[in-house]
């Protein structure tokens, strides 16, 4: 606040000349302070509610500097085959279960988009639908197809496959509705049936934005499949809470830095690849 | 009709239409190497993955019996006739879900924070000095690339089992998150009013809060927002390694097939979920047409 005075020396003035003005901005910081003690106080709440001590952060942070310590340097020790075999198997799942939720998703995004569904129970629905296959995380997906399928990585891909299928349902269907109408005015004009005027008057507008939005998913669907083996879902996630459980932190390292290679070189090519198919364009959120 | 319309000579049509089908056919030529190549990804990654499709459709049955079996209680009643008994344990998984909120609250606040911290470091247009730039950068990225799940799992060997780990394992996944996000609104900024106050003598920190900030405000709440409601979700699997919250009540229902208390539970996280989303996506909505009628 000081600087402010430095830099206008008659504020005062200023604000006894336009009183409206600086009434406004007097509302604005008043529920701009409430806001700040609203948070403020719940943060109180939880650090008292969740037990939070700084004797027991103390004490976590000097563990956490010796197992620092241990993890340097980063090594394999005697099983990088079987590490690169599970990191594979990671990829695959990230990438079979991103293009089976695509492929199911496409039709589900146009039930669920407003201007192609005209049936408000149907998009409804579906919109609810996607939205409870969302409310739950993808590790409880999992652990719902390992009673179906048993443990292994062909688990991990349903898991990854169902979780998508609500995020994609939502993403696609947003993109659908946020489609220029026009084009299908056309279609319909020229005497097109309404399944002509998703053909050729929505799917080649959104088609590009669907592919990057998909692309976008494949890498942070790499990051989901290394964790899925903690639940017994294949991919590297099993070895890596393994080695955390015995204490081997130089493995540990080792396989978080194969983890981030391997993110990099994804993101990599799939950012190519949705330049090559579909120009420049922003990243979806 | 067509006596309207100028025909071209022949010949002319007959050289614009092979060239039509010469650049069509390589067009199609390029999408069926694209097709190839896709189709070959998929069998090796099925091939990796162990992709068993008979299996699934064996057992797909017990996909959808499971979700039945979810929905009856011990007695081999309904759920629905006996809503007291299905939610038995409402108060204790009420108490566990406010914990599960919180410890998304509390990573949500302490990685906004921190995000906020690094973010004008990460940003070309006010980090001309790409080594700092550089470091801010990769560190945000590891952040972001190491899943939040594993830092749990670290941490609760560090800190002790307790929504303690879960909440410093949500908070630097959310800087690596917010973090690259924030310096892309950052970046995307007017730079007029910064450069005004540079030239008239101010300092960096003068320039980032009367400059900067007033224009990235709505957005970074908003990312926070957003942000928050992904945390809830994450929050809630965090009793999966020990790290707190309902997680915990969860997966022991499902490993010891406690099959209702799997349905209740599922129910009140997705309701939570549903609820948090709405009110966020008002907010943000609120937060975004202020900034339009900037």
């Amino acid at each position: 606040m000081i600087p402010s005075r430095d830099l206008f020396p008659d504020r005062h003035a200023i604000s006894a000349r336009h009183p409206a003005i600086m009434a406004g901005s007097r509302r604005n910081q008043m529920i701009g302070w409430a806001v700040v003690a609203l948070l403020v106080a719940l943060t109180i709440l939880a650090l008292t509610r969740l037990e939070f001590s700084f004797a027991r952060l103390g004490s976590g942070l000097v563990q956490l500097g010796t197992f620092l310590g241990l993890m340097i340097p980063p090594s394999p020790g005697t099983q990088l085959a079987t590490f690169s075999k599970a990191l594979a198997e990671t990829v695959a799942i990230a990438f079979l279960g991103t293009l089976l939720a695509a492929i199911l998703s496409f039709p589900i995004g146009f039930l669920a988009a407003r201007n192609v569904m005209t049936n408000r129970i149907v998009q409804f629905m579906t919109r609810r639908f996607s939205d409870s296959i969302r409310g739950v995380d993808t590790l409880i997906w999992a652990l719902i197809w390992i009673n179906v399928v048993g443990l292994g990585p062909f688990a991990g891909v349903l898991a990854i496959m169902t979780s998508d299928i609500g995020s994609f349902s939502k993403l696609y269907s947003e993109a659908i509705e946020s489609v220029d109408r026009k084009p299908s005015e056309g279609v319909i004009s020229t005497g097109g049936s309404s399944l002509h005027a998703v053909r050729f008057g929505i799917i080649p507008a959104v088609l590009p934005v669907l592919i990057s939005q998909t692309l976008y998913y494949f890498e942070s669907n790499t990051r989901s499949a290394t964790i899925i083996g903690i639940v017994g879902a294949g991919g590297i996630g099993l070895h890596l809470a393994e080695m955390i459980r015995t204490f081997e932190w130089d493995r540990v390292a080792f396989i978080i830095l194969m983890v981030l290679v391997t993110v990099a070189v994804i993101d990599f090519v799939s950012s190519r690849l949705r330049l090559a198919l579909v120009g420049k364009r922003t990243t979806p959120v | 009709m067509s006596h309207a319309t100028i025909r071209l000579p022949d010949h002319q049509i007959e050289l614009l239409s092979a060239g039509y089908r010469r650049e069509m056919a390589q067009k199609r030529r390029a999408t069926l190497i694209g097709i190839a190549i896709l189709m070959l990804a998929v069998l090796l990654s099925g091939f990796v993955a162990e992709v068993r499709p008979g299996v699934l459709f064996e057992n797909i049955g017990k996909f959808t019996s499971y979700f039945g079996r979810i929905f009856y209680l011990d007695n081999g009643q309904l759920v629905f006739t006996d809503v007291g008994e299905w939610f038995w344990g409402f108060w204790k998984w009420g108490k566990q879900l406010v914990d599960t909120l919180l410890i998304a609250y509390l990573g949500t606040l302490f990685g906004a924070i921190f995000a906020f911290l690094i973010c004008f470091s990460a940003a070309v247009n006010l980090t001309p000095r790409a080594g700092i730039r550089f470091a801010a950068r990769r560190y945000l990225e590891f952040c972001r690339t190491v899943p939040e799940i594993v830092f749990a799992l670290i941490f609760v060997v560090a800190f002790g089992l307790g929504p303690v780990p879960g909440v410093l394992a949500i908070m630097i996944h959310t800087i690596g998150a917010l973090g690259k996000l924030f310096a892309e609104v950052v970046e995307n900024i007017d730079m007029k009013p910064v450069e005004g106050i540079v030239a008239s003598g101010g300092t960096r920190w003068q320039s980032i809060r009367y400059g900067v900030l007033p224009q990235v405000l709505p957005n970074f709440a908003s990312y926070a927002l957003l942000r928050f409601e992904i945390n809830v979700r994450g929050a809630s699997v965090m009793g999966f390694v020990g790290a707190g919250g309902i997680g915990q009540d969860l997966i022991e229902a499902i490993r010891k097939f406690y099959y209702s208390d799997v349905s209740a539970i599922l129910l009140m996280i997705i309701a939570t979920v549903m609820i948090i989303d709405i009110g966020t996506e008002r907010l943000r909505h609120r937060l975004i047409t202020m900034e339009q009628g900037r």
